[in-house]
């Protein structure tokens, strides 16, 4: 398969791994923050070819894992509101908020719908005009310009039955959220799908304000081999800069027509994260002109959250880089992909599904 | 008439009328003529086979294949799978109210095909109707009865650590159709299940290599990497997998990768895992290969030692990882 083989050419990831541990001269830990990169890493086992000098632990990358429980629980809200059909990507399903999942709604006789695009929960409202369509946003910058999207479609088509309950995050502001603390990191493998969007820049701050060297990485296995050599490299010169080596998709100021649409149609807001809090400017809202297509304006999604999180889960350190999933007591034993405690064992993309799928336990 | 009404589920005329003009007429045997409570077999001596499955895959039509395709090979291969000769299928359907006739009819077409190219009877059957919306358009569950010849144990508790371990041909044909027609992906034109009876072949392996094939395991649901956790653990050995040995169809790996959906925990509905003898590993490949449902068969691995349900798959770019069992069904009624 082109541009799919010629990244995958088993000499190639050797000689990268070989590179790698010759230029290491200290233990070294890497963040990266991608679900795409968790799961690439841990399927082509990649982590049997890193030097054992290098640690790579997983930050808030999964989109799923960082949504905070009583926003699963105003997801739930909606689904169970009459005469509603909620639209959402598979992952979200199982996730338990404080009162159960989206899954337990859907066997009580909610009407939800796994989608692979915000477009087809468009086409779901036109299919049913006499239904109200929810779809659940969530997702970074990667996201949200295809949502954007479906929003403005949306309003030139007048489709009075379509409507987003947004809760997507933004990428930058959550690094410094990350990094303000005691992190002990050497370097960060920035994800190359936000990049394709924002572009090579909008890492520069990170890299400046935290002296912390960032390399953009595709997610083949040679590219990841190869941005992980890269960052090696600048960590040994003590470079704090902000290298992409995803240069076939990732741009200086990113896809500026995608970031305009979702600028037009969103705007900043103060995001909770699991496991992080509040962080200041990491959300986006809908703008009050297209507030007819705002979930949290149409429907009642007040819900009283209870215990939060569930005991002993830890998520929350997961998500930071602050534990590895074998160090959760839970992990494996009493929760696991059937019966999860938390997001990151749900999600296709979270960090201990990856070590439980692909066998590090 | 042109469909399905409560009325031929009474057991009445209509019902009678039903099952003579559209099973009757395509699926006739002696066994099945006499329309009796039971069907009444020879049975010599030996050990007899007995399986059950139910079929409720949706859509009922998908390119390479069709649910009473799937019904009669997929109860067919469980049989052979422990080196069984099919003796008698049963068949059983349970019928949504309003079903167009011509689909009924286009589904007992597709089963008398499907049990001729097997060489296999329907001796007995069933039908019910329920009410619209208590089903969904057609389930079908068969079951099946065959004989063991004298000297053959196939099961996971023969496989011995040495084994290589060969795929019948290319994995995750049937999963990833009945995903991209079901959600309209529009590959159709590519794609194809791979629903196939495997008795002749397996038989004819047998025939030749009577004590050097251990086990056999028709990778459904959950994939080859399922298939392979169950039986390292129940034979309580490891084995060792070379992805790039794997054989897998360019379109369907395109397809995987586009969708993100790991082609190792695809169905099949007519591929095998052999377990055999190191010493007639070669043999084996080369009797695959006389037939079309061998024709891309592969050694894939290697039983490697005593640690239970221990599967290291070494993957394409040289690392390595274990290989686990699928959690959840990110694909419910895909047969």
């Amino acid at each position: 398969m082109k541009y799919v083989d010629e990244y995958r050419d088993q000499a190639l990831v050797r000689s990268l791994a070989s590179r790698m541990a010759k230029q290491i001269d200290r233990p070294l830990r890497f963040m990266e923050v991608c679900g795409t990169h968790t799961m690439n890493i841990f399927r082509f086992g990649l982590r049997s070819l890193f030097p054992t000098s290098l640690q790579v632990v997983s930050g808030p990358g999964c989109p799923v894992c960082v949504t905070a429980a009583a926003d699963i629980d105003a997801c739930i809200a909606a689904a169970e509101c009459q005469n509603v059909i909620t639209a959402t990507f598979g992952d979200l399903v199982r996730v338990p908020g404080s009162r159960g999942s989206l899954a337990e709604s859907r066997a009580r006789g909610a009407r939800v719908e796994i989608i692979y695009s915000p477009i087809d929960a468009l086409e779901l409202a036109r299919e049913n005009p006499d239904k109200l369509v929810v779809f659940l946003g969530i997702g970074f910058e990667t996201t949200v310009p295809t949502v954007a999207a479906a929003i403005a479609q949306a309003a030139t088509l007048k489709l009075e039955n379509f409507c987003v309950l947004s809760l997507h995050k933004v990428m930058p502001p959550i690094f410094a959220r990350l990094l303000d603390g005691e992190h002990q990191l050497d370097g960060l493998l920035c994800p190359g799908h936000v990049a394709t969007i924002v572009g090579r820049k909008a890492f520069e701050p990170v890299a400046a304000d935290y002296n912390l060297p960032c390399v953009i990485s595709g997610f083949e296995p040679v590219d990841i081999m190869q941005a992980l050599v890269q960052l090696t490299q600048l960590v040994v010169r003590q470079e704090a800069k902000v290298v992409n080596a995803y240069p076939r998709a990732v741009a200086e100021h990113g896809n500026i027509s995608a970031w305009q649409v979702v600028n037009k149609v969103f705007q900043p807001v103060d995001a909770d994260w699991r496991g992080m809090g509040t962080v200041k400017n990491s959300g986006l809202a809908i703008r009050d002109a297209y507030a007819h297509f705002d979930a949290s304006q149409r429907l009642d999604l007040e819900v009283e959250t209870f215990h939060l999180p569930p005991s002993g889960c830890r998520c929350g350190d997961v998500i930071c880089g602050r534990c590895q999933p074998l160090d959760c007591a839970h992990f494996g034993d009493s929760c696991t992909p059937q019966n999860p405690l938390g997001p990151c064992m749900v999600s296709s993309e979270g960090s201990c599904a990856a070590y439980y799928r692909y066998g590090e336990h | 008439m042109d469909c399905i009404t409560l009325d031929h589920g009474s057991g009445g005329l209509a019902a009678r009328e039903l099952v003579q003009e559209v099973f009757l007429s395509r699926l006739n045997n002696p066994l099945l003529a006499p329309l009796e409570d039971s069907a009444v077999l020879p049975v010599a001596a030996g050990r007899l086979a007995f399986t059950t499955d139910s079929y409720v895959v949706d859509p009922l039509f998908f390119p390479g294949g069709d649910i009473g395709a799937l019904a009669i090979n997929g109860t067919v291969n469980d049989l052979a799978m422990r080196g069984a000769t099919p003796l008698g299928l049963s068949l059983g359907l349970i019928i949504e109210e309003g079903l167009p006739l011509a689909v009924l009819e286009r589904v007992a077409d597709s089963l008398a095909t499907a049990a001729k190219k097997a060489g296999v009877m329907v001796v007995t059957g069933d039908t019910k109707v329920v009410p619209r919306g208590a089903a969904d358009k057609l389930f079908i569950n068969t079951a099946g009865v065959g004989s063991i010849a004298t000297g053959i144990e196939i099961s996971p508790l023969q496989v011995q650590v040495g084994d290589g371990i060969i795929l019948s041909g290319t994995m995750a044909d049937h999963g990833i159709t009945v995903l991209a027609e079901r959600e309209n992906l529009g590959f159709s034109d590519r794609l194809q299940s791979d629903t196939a009876a495997l008795n002749r072949l397996v038989l004819s392996l047998l025939d030749c290599f009577p004590a050097d094939i251990h086990a056999l395991r028709d990778p459904t649901r959950g994939g080859v990497a399922t298939t392979l956790c169950e039986i390292a653990l129940a034979a309580g050995t490891s084995m060792e997998i070379k992805e790039e040995d794997i054989p897998l169809d360019r379109t369907v790996s395109t397809v995987c990768e586009i969708l993100g959906i790991d082609p190792f925990f695809l169905a099949n509905e007519g591929k095998c895992l052999l377990f055999v003898a190191p010493a007639v590993e070669a043999a084996v490949l080369a009797e695959l290969y006389r037939h079309p449902e061998g024709e891309r068969a592969k050694l894939i691995g290697r039983v490697t030692g005593h640690d239970a349900g221990r599967v290291v798959l070494h993957t394409v770019v040289g690392g390595q990882r274990l290989m686990t069992p699928l959690t959840g069904d990110p694909l419910p009624r895909i047969c």
